[in-house]
């Protein structure tokens, strides 16, 4: 099973999806990162699917879901590089991802946590 | 116009050998057109223009002219359409000079009644050529039209802000291709704010809304922020009674004023010099 791994940068945790994202893979990375919100008290997390190239309903409403399980931690979720065809899927599908922020890039999602008091 | 009765004479001969003619005519045309044709269609088609050309040859009304000139246009419009060349177009009608000579080869007779029908006939080709050359153009027109329509460029308004014009009639292909287009540009430059200028677009309906919508909510998704501009009077009275509601989307009357809009949103003031 491919796990994915998520780095504490600063108060920011940093998920970069590399892999193909499997039902089963997703729901891990949500139990990763609830225990990591809770162990390390994070106020942001950046999650960066530049490499994502296919998303079906579940990945998209699993996303939704991991920002509303951070905002319970008191932590922003931005989700950074979407891809133009990915974004088409998503809108198609009818998700359009309430209660998480988004990002053309990584940078500008660290701008958007930045900027939060 | 027939002096000397030539025309009259072939018309009656044309008359009694009508299915031997029309039968090795549409044989002939069949044989020129590659096998795009079926020997029913043809004879149908030639048929119909066997009798006109009759009734020219014969003077017995004065409609004959006019009809047997629109029935080849709209033949040569048809072939245009359906990709033959222009040869093969105006071999069409030639080609009953073939079969009718093949009939009247052996009857020295004939010759002068032939000439007429020959002649005739070369008329009839010239004008094939002239309906096909018209149609042809028309077809040219039409897909520079559509070209135009399809062209969406997305333009650098400022650094961080692009904007995509919007003229002509939106559909579900063309919108398709607009938010593509939008939303690459808007990965490949970085830029964080667009501006949807509708100005060109000539009517707004619930589908075009629909379009505009799920366009803006994909460029969120990317983390860039939409700004629809360029909403006439009219299409604002169409959107409201039709009951459309743009949610949280900015519109603004302009495209200057969206301009403004996505500068003062990145944080950049415009001061006089």
């Amino acid at each position: 099973m491919d796990r994915v791994p998520i780095l504490k940068i600063g108060p920011t945790l940093f998920v970069s999806i590399q892999i193909d994202l499997q039902d089963e893979s997703v729901i891990l990375l949500q139990e990763d990162l609830a225990d990591e919100l809770a162990a390390t008290g994070a106020r942001g997390v950046i999650i960066d699917i530049t490499a994502v190239e296919i998303v079906d309903s579940f990945i998209g409403r699993m996303l939704t879901m991991i920002g509303s399980i951070s905002r319970l931690f008191d932590a922003e979720t931005v989700i950074v590089g979407m891809r133009p065809a990915v974004a088409i899927t998503l809108t198609e599908l009818g998700l359009s991802m309430g209660g998480v922020r988004t990002a053309l890039n990584a940078e500008k999602g660290l701008e958007i946590l930045n900027g939060k008091t | 116009m027939d002096v000397d009765g030539t025309r009259g004479r072939m018309a009656d001969y044309l008359r009694d050998h009508q299915d031997k003619v029309v039968g090795r005519w549409s044989e002939l045309v069949v044989a020129g057109g590659r096998g795009r044709t079926s020997v029913e269609e043809v004879r149908r088609e030639l048929g119909g223009l066997f009798t006109l050309i009759v009734r020219v040859l014969s003077e017995a009304d004065e409609h004959a002219d006019g009809e047997l000139q629109a029935a080849l246009d709209e033949l040569s419009r048809g072939r245009a359409r359906d990709g033959f060349t222009p040869s093969e177009t105006a071999l069409g009608v030639f080609s009953l000079k073939e079969a009718v000579y093949e009939l009247v080869a052996d009857s020295a007779e004939m010759v002068p009644e032939f000439l007429a029908l020959s002649r005739m006939i070369d008329d009839l080709g010239l004008s094939t050529f002239e309906a096909y050359s018209a149609a042809r153009e028309q077809i040219i027109s039409d897909q520079v039209t559509t070209m135009m329509e399809l062209s969406t460029p997305v333009v650098r308004l400022w650094e961080g802000i692009i904007a995509v014009p919007l003229v002509g009639t939106l559909d579900s292909a063309r919108t398709q291709l607009v938010m593509e287009k939008l939303l690459d540009t808007l990965v490949a430059t970085g830029a964080d704010h667009a501006v949807i200028d509708i100005t060109g677009v000539a009517t707004v309906d619930t589908e075009v809304a629909q379009h505009l919508l799920k366009t803006v909510s994909a460029a969120r998704l990317l983390g860039a922020e939409c700004t629809i501009s360029g909403i006439r009077p009219q299409v604002a009275q169409t959107i409201v009674s039709l009951g459309i509601d743009f949610g949280d989307i900015a519109t603004k009357a302009t495209l200057a004023d969206a301009l403004a809009l996505a500068l003062r949103q990145a944080g950049l003031k415009v001061v006089q010099a």
